[in-house]
């Protein structure tokens, strides 16, 4: 058995370069399943231990105006476990040394103790106890780079007020600190804050009252029927309705990063994974055939069956081993820099990365799986091989010319290309699996290009066809129109365009979605409704049109009509029909013509905020202006908005892309090395011959390079074929509520997909040849 | 022939060849110090045990490996002094080779591998005619897996002779046939050597085959030790092994 061990080792010395390529496949494919598990593992730990420790509710309730009294009645509701309500208002902040407008959201805390649910994690400071302490978050305080004792400015109901910091927390309810409307973290023009009930309910008009509830739910009670008796209670009081901890948006977001985690965790190893099996099958496969006398002779002295499947399952394993354990160091690295990441937009007190022996099993598992489907033909094979039948001398490959050989083979074709073509018609289902491999990593190349392009699509799409508008302006409440025409007045102002925004239920069968509905004029121009060939649409004087994604969730279809129920006011439920679907690739909304709301809303034509045009010379004066005036909440630039949106997708998907092109490229040179290598093993008597009868170098060399570069060729269109398919199924996994990719294919893709295998094949024979020029012709001759 | 020898006639000649390997840490002498001419038509066997160095020998005059010392003269050539370049080109259009264990590609037909020849070289006869002087026109459109061991030997003589080479080189021609079929062979190399006037030079371990031959080269030890003249050799038929 030591003899048997000693040949494994030289076997795996002799192909090391071979093994090497097929162990950076296996790895490739650990090292995403390990990336996407441990990651995935960090995150629902690092929430669930949040989530449990802050006492995070399960329901909850944004209303107007409530009285406290109201809440023992509430309590006794069958399911509840606990209440906690509070007071939240908007509010605008000032930090030194920062220019551009600030929103804040300002919530409540109990006067004393603890709130008994969405508890604060502190983490520097005291939580305020006097009228004009603030807590903040985290990442606001580090953008501002604020510090307990340090002062901020709130403009709270109009009123100046100066704040003194008085703690860093965090919030279970502000994981993603999202402000209202955005698309994006934007942690220094939004920022989360907390003070005593008493002096916001003041500020408020507030006092003995509340306008947020949280509710906990008693283990296994069903939500439905509280969500029912809480919108009963509440419906006088200006409920907004209420919703499930899946509809809590920090929580939706992350619930939304998981899962695409999870299509992560199981699509790329697949495909990695299948890759390294078909080549463990092809490599095994031919070292067997090389080895088939050696074999005859191991049988001959006595070894039996099961010692000799052994040794080349062992073979296979250390192949995986090796894979598996680049795999591991590689996933564990880019874990590391993903859980940077995560940090950045998700904030945990804690969050550890910790890799787990099922995981370090799983990949183990997975990798050894794809090695033994990939051998298991081979080793049949072994088993079955009789002594006898190896040791007689060889006989040369059976050749025949079929259908696919007439048509091919044209007589002005040469014999050096009749050799080629023979070959790969030889071992079709090789040929084709060879085609296959590379076709696959073509594929990888080609999504990942796509993902580039459809996201620039889609910034232009938004940026440059919807949005016309340079600047957002958000009022403090609802407001009559002639505000409009105050703003349009203003020195710098181009352009003024009003809506109206009111957070709507939509309600189709069993179906519902929360959103928000949105009344533009007739004719918008600076935020324009665009059908699937981007031109504008005109709003119809009645009925609702719908973003195709929420049209596609809710089930409907121009003409079909469905239940809203608007959340402002008298909560009403309306029927609307539906008259028309937009493709938009940017957020979930339903628009109205503006007045057609109002009059549903049962109002004058009131108005949420203005989108303005304004001149670049005069904008930074224009927005200390509007600043100033109380009526504004909040002034977004979307220029700004633009800028971090390309910076959420240069950090997260761009880095993905970059290791789908690596590994992409990981396999074709894998699959092209090893077929080339071995061909070159194989092959070498023919060769030498070839050099004896006096072919050329160059000539015969082709005779090896053109069998690869045909596969290569042959695997381009399938390729491309394939990476259609992925990128379709890529942009379905990637369809979500914050934006969904157009599905744009550039010419420049498929060049990219091309010219990536040409590359590689280009250098995996390149490496060859220089085996090949150390051909030993006389060896190669007189070797049977 | 050698009698009247002109110096026109001389194929090769070489002077003081050696060769010697280095294997590992052994310096192998396959050949120390050989004198040989070789005149054109004749037929010669090069007999000698296993490691004597004729393998060697074969290889340097057919351009497969080249001298570590010494020279060695085709024609008016330096052969001992050509290049890779020069080298390919002279076995392309002078030299044929037949091995022991034929060494046809496998993905040809008899008629393609002999047609992989032809395609490269300056003045051939066409790949049938080949086919034909080795007496396999029926058998010229199957792959060397359907032939027998004789017959891919013969597709391998005709292989080497489709480009009317000057000089054909056999190594252990009928090394893997039977006696019946090696004598066949042979016939075939001996009928070619007279139709042809082409230089035969065979390697042999079988002294039977020696009896065929103009002249008898006996090498040991990487050097000629016995050269033998024969004035009356027999043809194949006659030879009994």
């Amino acid at each position: 058995m030591q003899a048997l061990q000693r040949k494994l080792w030289r076997d795996l010395l002799a192909m090391k370069g071979q093994i090497l390529a097929i162990a950076a496949v296996i790895g490739a494919g650990v090292m995403v399943l390990f990336l996407a598990v441990t990651t995935l593992d960090m995150l629902e730990r690092a929430q669930q231990r949040f989530y449990q420790q802050a006492h995070f509710g399960d329901v909850f309730v944004d209303l107007t105006r409530a009285p406290e009294h109201l809440l023992p009645q509430l309590q006794l509701l069958p399911g509840v476990q606990q209440l906690q309500s509070s007071v939240r208002a908007p509010v605008r902040l000032e930090v030194a040394g920062f220019d551009d407008p600030i929103r804040g959201l300002m919530l409540s805390l109990p006067e004393q103790g603890l709130p008994r649910l969405n508890q604060l994690v502190l983490l520097h400071g005291h939580l305020p106890v006097a009228a004009n302490e603030v807590a903040i978050t985290e990442p606001f305080a580090k953008a501002h780079q604020l510090q307990p004792g340090d002062h901020i400015t709130a403009v709270i109901q109009g009123r100046l007020q100066r704040l003194q910091v008085s703690a860093i927390v965090l919030s279970p309810e502000f994981i993603y600190q999202l402000g209202p409307a955005d698309l994006l973290p934007d942690y220094h023009r939004f920022g989360v804050l907390w003070m005593p009930r008493r002096a916001l309910a003041h500020a408020f008009q507030m006092d003995g009252a509340f306008n947020h509830l949280s509710v906990s739910l008693q283990r296994g009670a069903n939500p439905l029927p509280v969500l029912d008796a809480l919108d009963l209670l509440l419906a006088p009081y200006g409920s907004r309705g209420s919703y499930l901890r899946a509809e809590q948006a920090s929580h939706r977001f992350l619930t939304e990063e998981l899962e695409q985690l999870s299509v992560m965790a199981w699509f790329l190893p697949l495909l990695f994974l299948g890759v390294a099996a078909f080549l463990l099958n092809v490599l095994i496969g031919r070292l067997v055939r090389n080895q088939l006398q050696q074999i005859a002779v191991l049988k001959a002295f006595g070894y039996s069956h099961n010692s000799l499947l052994l040794h080349y399952l062992q073979l296979a394993c250390v192949i995986v081993v090796i894979g598996v354990i680049f795999g591991i160091g590689l996933g564990l690295w880019a874990a590391t820099g993903l859980a940077e990441l995560y940090a950045a937009y998700f904030h945990f007190p804690d969050m550890e990365l910790r890799v787990q022996l099922r995981h370090l099993a799983l990949a183990l598992l997975l990798a050894l799986l794809a090695a033994v489907v990939g051998v298991f033909n081979v080793l049949r094979q072994v088993a079955r091989l009789q002594p006898a039948a190896a040791m007689r001398p060889a006989v040369p490959p059976q050749f025949q010319r079929g259908l696919a050989e007439k048509m091919l083979l044209r007589p002005w074709l040469g014999q050096l290309n009749r050799i080629i073509v023979r070959n790969l018609l030889r071992y079709p289902g090789r040929s084709l699996l060879s085609v296959l491999g590379i076709a696959l990593s073509s594929a990888l190349l080609l999504v990942g290009s796509f993902q580039f392009h459809a996201l620039n699509t889609l910034l232009d799409i938004q940026y440059r066809h919807i949005l016309r508008m340079d600047t957002q302006l958000m009022l403090s409440e609802t407001s009559p129109e002639r505000i409009l025409a105050e703003i349009k007045a203003e020195p710098g102002v181009l352009a003024v365009e009003a809506f109206r925004m009111v957070p709507v239920r939509l309600h189709y069968q069993r179906t519902s979605y929360r959103t928000v509905l949105q009344g533009l004029e007739a004719k918008p121009q600076l935020r324009r409704l665009l059908d699937q060939e981007l031109t504008p649409i005109e709003l119809p004087a009645e009925g609702l049109v719908l973003t195709r994604y929420l049209a596609d969730y809710l089930g409907v279809k121009p003409g079909d009509r469905v239940q809203a129920e608007l959340m402002e006011g008298a909560n009403r439920l309306v029927e609307l029909p539906v008259a028309a679907v937009v493709d938009e690739p940017v957020g979930v909304s339903g628009y109205m013509e503006r007045r057609a709301l109002n009059r549903l809303l049962r109002e004058g034509p009131a108005i949420s905020g203005v989108w303005l045009l304004t001149d670049p010379l005069k904008r930074t004066e224009l927005q200390q202006r509007l600043q100033q005036r109380p009526t504004i909440a909040g002034i977004s630039q979307m220029a700004d908005i633009e800028q971090q949106l390309r910076n959420y997708i240069a950090d997260t998907l761009l880095g993905m892309m970059a290791i789908l092109l690596l590994m992409a490229g990981s396999i074709t040179f894998a699959v092209i090395y090893n077929n080339a290598r071995i061909a070159l093993a194989e092959r070498s008597r023919e060769l030498a011959t070839l050099r004896v009868l006096g072919f050329e170098r160059y000539q015969v060399g082709w005779v090896l390079a053109g069998e690869v570069l045909l596969l290569t060729l042959l695997a381009i269109p399938l390729g491309w074929v394939l990476g259609i398919g992925f990128a379709w199924s890529l942009q379905q996994a990637l369809t979500m509520d914050l934006f969904r990719l157009p599905f744009v294919l550039e010419p420049a893709s498929f060049a990219l997909a091309a010219l990536g295998v040409l590359v590689a094949t280009a250098l995996s024979l390149s490496l060859m040849l220089r085996r090949f020029h150390q051909l030993d012709m006389i060896s190669a001759l007189k070797t049977e | 022939m050698p009698a009247t020898t002109k110096s026109q006639d001389i194929v090769f000649s070489a002077h003081q060849l050696t060769r010697h390997y280095q294997m590992g840490d052994v310096l192998i002498q396959a050949l120390r110090g050989v004198d040989l001419t070789l005149y054109r038509g004749e037929f010669v066997v090069l007999l000698g045990a296993s490691g004597s160095g004729k393998s060697t020998l074969l290889n340097i005059l057919g351009g497969l490996d080249t001298a570590s010392s010494g020279e060695l003269r085709y024609g008016d050539a330096i052969l001992s002094q050509a290049d890779d370049t020069a080298l390919t080109r002279y076995r392309r259009e002078q030299v044929g080779f037949v091995f022991q264990f034929y060494n046809l590609i496998p993905s040809l037909t008899a008629l393609e591998n002999v047609a992989l020849v032809t395609d490269i070289s300056p003045s051939p006869m066409s790949p049938q005619e080949a086919l034909a002087m080795v007496d396999l026109s029926e058998r010229s459109n199957h792959f060397p897996s359907q032939l027998s061991g004789g017959e891919q030997q013969r597709v391998a003589i005709a292989r080497a002779i489709a480009k009317k080479p000057r000089v054909l080189l056999c190594d252990e021609p009928t090394g893997a046939l039977d006696s019946k079929t090696g004598s066949k062979v042979m016939a075939v190399l001996h009928q070619i050597n007279q139709q042809l006037g082409t230089t035969t030079l065979v390697i042999t371990h079988n002294e039977a085959i020696a009896a065929m031959a103009d002249r008898v080269i006996r090498l040991k030890d990487g050097q000629i030790v016995d050269i033998q003249h024969n004035p009356n050799p027999k043809s194949a038929s006659e030879l009994s092994w």
